[in-house]
């Protein structure tokens, strides 16, 4: 269970639990601090108050062990070398997952310029993925996708989700809220969430 | 060794031709008048002031005024490398950390040479010392100031990606190595450049100036060679040092990446 109790980051002040195999959508309008909120859980920002996973407090850990069990995966992600199987320790393994993607086998020597924006969200998707990470902050995983595509990745997650994975998924579009999340998260400008039923 | 001494009156003639620079500038409209005029003075009254700030200096032959010397060439390399770097840290770093880089890599280099290789008596004698350290810091400065200026804009050029790899549980070594690199790959270029380039394209001053002043050829060439192993060593050290240093004071202990820390810059 990942439990955040008052968190603080600039004008964010925010508290929930997340159980085990749970996902939750994290809706609100642009620039009211959501991927503020995902980055601050990941410890990617500095911020005040308790993160725990299971009892574990994240200051307890190394950070980056705290990231490889709790991964923010940002809307573009970014890559930092040239070709696409440079940024997977293994490419081979991860090959199911491209494909399941709808993305070509043979992409591995592609250079990343040659991939367009929704490429470049599902294979990051998937490096993200191949770590079996205890929770995924999801800001937007399909902001660039068609709705196929969107769909294959909906399922992809919750095959996850099954399994035990804990996921925020932050998405503009209400429909996707209510598939994905047993729960939404309401952000509002004055920096809390409020929470309701889909 | 035998050299044809210059009087004062000598350079009258010479100085001449800024005043023709300043003729042509006056007559083209370039407007380059004022600056030339503040520049062939500063020129003047630094380089006489240097003058006679050696004599004293070769006259006292004091280990602390030497020290001090040094202590103001360092200062003065450091505030170079700052004016040249587009995005500054804040805090005490904004100067310290060129400053502490360029100390110990220039330090380093130039005692390593006074004690093993030169041995003058005494070994910190300022006819040695100071001419030694200023040229290597010179070029210190240079790799320094370069190496952080490609480390700091790439950074933040390449945000994304180090963020990337700090979110997948890359440590701030492991995120930042592909900007290291490239920081440190432009902060040695220069001097590679100048290696390759030096006796075909360009004759070095200092063994020139050995040369006017009556040193054989051979004798200069040893010199400047000595020179430019010295100067390869400093900028390699400092350089390294300045941009290890760089990229720790832009993450912190939680590997997270600090661009709130430089000056001017809202946090994010």
């Amino acid at each position: 269970m990942l439990t955040v109790s008052g968190l603080k980051r600039l004008h964010l002040s925010v508290s929930f639990d997340l159980r085990d195999g749970e996902c939750v959508a994290l809706q609100g309008p642009s620039g009211v601090g959501k991927t503020l909120l995902l980055r601050s859980i990941a410890d990617l920002d500095p911020s005040e108050g308790t993160v725990k996973l299971d009892e574990a407090l994240r200051e307890a850990m190394p950070a980056p062990a705290w990231r490889k069990r709790v991964i923010y995966l940002a809307a573009e992600p970014g890559w930092w070398s040239d070709t696409v199987q440079e940024h997977f320790t293994n490419w081979d393994d991860a090959l199911p997952l491209v494909e399941r993607l709808g993305l070509p086998a043979d992409c591995g020597p592609w250079p990343i310029q040659r991939l367009s924006t929704g490429e470049r969200q599902r294979l990051g998707l998937v490096r993200a993925l191949m770590l079996r990470s205890r929770v995924l902050l999801l800001d937007e995983p399909t902001s660039a996708l068609d709705s196929a595509s969107a769909a294959a990745v909906e399922a992809l997650i919750a095959e996850r989700i099954a399994n035990g994975t804990s996921v925020i998924w932050s998405t503009h579009d209400n429909a996707q809220a209510r598939r994905v999340g047993s729960r939404i998260f309401l952000m509002g400008p004055h920096g809390g969430i409020e929470e309701k039923r889909p | 060794m035998t050299y044809i001494q210059l009087s004062y009156g000598d350079l009258a003639l010479p100085a001449l031709l800024v005043v023709m620079d300043g003729l042509f500038s006056l007559v083209l409209r370039l407007k380059l008048e004022r600056q030339l005029a503040i520049a062939t003075v500063r020129m003047v009254v630094q380089l006489v002031l240097v003058g006679y700030v050696l004599t004293f200096l070769f006259a006292a032959v004091s280990p602390l005024w030497t020290a001090l010397a040094a202590f103001i060439m360092v200062l003065f390399a450091s505030r170079e490398i700052v004016a040249r770097q587009k995005r500054r840290l804040t805090g005490v770093w904004k100067y310290g950390l060129g400053a502490a880089c360029t100390l110990l890599a220039a330090g380093t280099v130039t005692m390593f040479a006074l004690l093993t290789e030169l041995r003058p008596d005494p070994w910190y004698h300022p006819r040695y010392a100071l001419p030694l350290l200023g040229m290597i810091l010179g070029n210190t400065m240079t790799g320094i100031g370069l190496g952080l200026d490609v480390l700091t804009n790439s950074v933040v050029r390449e945000r994304a990606a180090v963020e990337a790899c700090l979110a997948l549980g890359g440590t701030r070594y492991q995120a930042l190595l592909p900007v290291i690199r490239d920081a440190l790959r432009s902060g040695f270029m220069p001097i590679m450049n100048s290696m390759a380039a030096i006796g075909l394209v360009s004759l070095p001053g200092m063994m020139t100036g050995q040369i006017l002043a009556g040193v054989e050829p051979v004798d200069a060439v040893k010199y400047q060679l000595l020179i430019m192993f010295l100067i390869a060593g400093g900028t390699g050290l400092g350089t390294l040092a300045a941009v290890l240093g760089g990229a720790r004071l832009l993450t912190d202990d939680r590997h997270r990446l600090r661009l709130d820390r430089f000056s001017g810059e809202k946090s994010v």
